[in-house]
């Protein structure tokens, strides 16, 4: 997709017919994301409970961090025993992991995957260059702090963490999420403008939607 | 007729329990023949429970909603309509006279309601997800069919009830040893669908991601992941009844599906995933040939 598929234009249908197609309106849905207020009681603790024992990693691995999520499903890790799977679509998917640097063309991928994905979600960032750039720090296309454009709930440090320190970060997930304090998802939707804002100052050919469903 | 309903909810229930812990205990063994520890057996319940405590979930139209609907009553109503145990008012089901041709088309039934949904839900790469399951799911039927047919015309009827009843008597008048022809062919073509590998590429599973399922999560994915438990086991139940004689008993269903699936684990865990066109050219090819076989054995040597 370019920037021009996103303006109007008026197209003339096989019966000869013209009419005009506004594709922001027709193909994409402009409503900006709710919070959804979690309601504390034992329900949502059992809720809770689940969700922390059933965490859905999206197969999208971003930076060079992106090869120590592979050893996480062989023998000598298997993530698989703390209840975690893979899922190839973001719809699924309940965390996404930043793996390493993230250059803005990367960014703007980021974004539009963690958009897709459903209420609640989580985001761990891996690495130091997550953090504050990292080796990275002086570098013109990639971004320093990853929570000045999305909501993340871990960090795990290092250059690069090994697939121990990434478990670690999982079973640290786990316990934000048993006590409820894991609500990236709401914290998105609450400052959503700002978030907004941060990112179009790094993202300067912004051809898509301001929230992509 | 109540108590019949009655009966139904109870077998659905049950067997849909044991299709749960099957598949979980199916992916233990999968896990260890990785010689990983691997994901806990009840880890199913979790997904669901998790799926249904998402907060947001996004809607395409009334075809998206239909979709998993459609592929749940796919499995539920393949379940519905066979005798499960032999003899038993319990686990009779809805099973009738005819119905031996009814399941033929609640197999599909499934596979075209996800058509429906997936191409509603605006994915790009649906249409080409879906027409490869449908393309699969069409060469897995052939032989299937031959191996019916075979059946039917040995047992004159298409009534599970009564191929069932032939059966019993002893273990030599299994139609595994009257027909074995028909039952190679019938083992052979049912693996397509089991939905693992070597066949389980049009579902995508990881990698790939344009399956049929793509856009589908909370509600929807629970309706998914139900009939991923219940149409293996009634499936593998059709099996059971049409093969190996019929089962008398819970414990007795619980074994030999248990046998049949893990027929579909033992090539799965041994055999690399084919591509969808090397797959249907596989069904097309061997299973089709020896089901040809059986129904010409069928016709000259058995009548």
């Amino acid at each position: 997709m370019s920037l021009e598929d996103l303006y109007r234009k008026t197209t003339i249908s096989p019966d000869g017919e013209e009419f005009e197609i506004n594709p922001i309106e027709d193909y994409f849905c402009t409503d900006k994301p709710e919070e959804v207020k979690p309601v504390q009681n034992i329900l949502e603790k059992f809720y809770n409970w689940a969700r922390s024992e059933s965490i859905w990693i999206l197969g999208f691995g971003t930076g060079c961090g992106a090869i120590e999520m592979r050893p996480l499903m062989t023998p000598r890790f298997d993530a698989y025993r703390y209840g975690i799977q893979w899922r190839p679509t973001p719809r699924q998917a309940n965390l996404l992991i930043i793996s390493g640097y993230l250059s803005t063309k990367t960014l703007k991928r980021v974004i539009r995957v963690y958009e897709q994905m459903q209420n609640p979600k989580y985001v761990m960032a891996l690495g130091s260059c997550t953090i504050n750039g990292g080796m990275y720090f002086d570098s013109y296309n990639t971004i320093k702090r990853l929570d000045y454009y999305l909501p993340v709930d871990v960090y795990v440090a290092g250059c690069m963490p090994r697939p121990e320190a990434l478990l670690a970060g999982v079973v640290k997930l786990k316990t934000l999420i048993k006590t409820g304090m894991a609500e990236g998802a709401n914290d998105y939707a609450n400052r959503f403008d700002w978030y907004k804002t941060n990112q179009k100052a790094v993202i300067l050919n912004w051809d898509m939607p301001d929230y992509n469903w | 007729m109540g108590e019949k309903i009655l009966y139904a909810f109870i077998s659905v229930f049950l067997t849909i329990n044991y299709g749960f812990l099957l598949n979980g205990l199916i992916r233990k063994i999968y896990a260890r023949v990785g010689r990983r520890h691997g994901i806990p057996f009840y880890q199913m319940y979790i997904d669901l429970l998790k799926s249904l405590a998402l907060r947001t979930n996004i809607r395409h139209g009334v075809m998206f909603y239909l979709g998993p609907v459609f592929r749940f009553t796919g499995g539920i109503g393949l379940f519905l309509f066979m005798p499960v145990i032999f003899g038993s008012e319990l686990f009779a089901n809805f099973s009738f006279s005819g119905d031996l041709l009814l399941l033929l088309s609640f197999q599909f039934f499934g596979t075209l309601g996800m058509a429906l949904g997936a191409s509603e839900s605006g994915h790009p790469n649906s249409a080409i997800g879906v027409t490869r399951g449908l393309a699969q799911m069409t060469a897995v039927e052939v032989p299937f069919v031959m191996a019916l047919m075979a059946i039917a015309v040995q047992y004159q009827s298409i009534s599970l009830h009564e191929i069932v009843a032939a059966q019993q008597g002893g273990i030599t008048n299994w139609t595994l040893f009257t027909n074995p022809l028909a039952v190679v062919a019938g083992m052979l073509a049912v693996l397509g669908s089991f939905m693992r590998p070597p066949f389980d590429v049009v579902l995508a599973p990881q990698e790939i991601p344009i399956g049929p399922p793509t856009e589908y999560h909370s509600n929807y994915m629970v309706y998914l992941q139900s009939n991923r438990a219940i149409y293996p086991l009634a499936k593998s139940i059709l099996i059971m009844n049409l093969f190996f004689g019929g089962a008398t008993s819970f414990g007795e269903m619980m074994l030999k599906t248990f046998l049949v699936i893990m027929w579909s684990v033992f090539v799965g865990v041994s055999f690399p995933r084919f591509r969808v066109e090397q797959s249907i050219r596989w069904f097309l090819g061997i299973p089709l040939i020896i089901g040809v076989l059986a129904i010409v054995y069928v016709q000259f040597f058995l009548n």
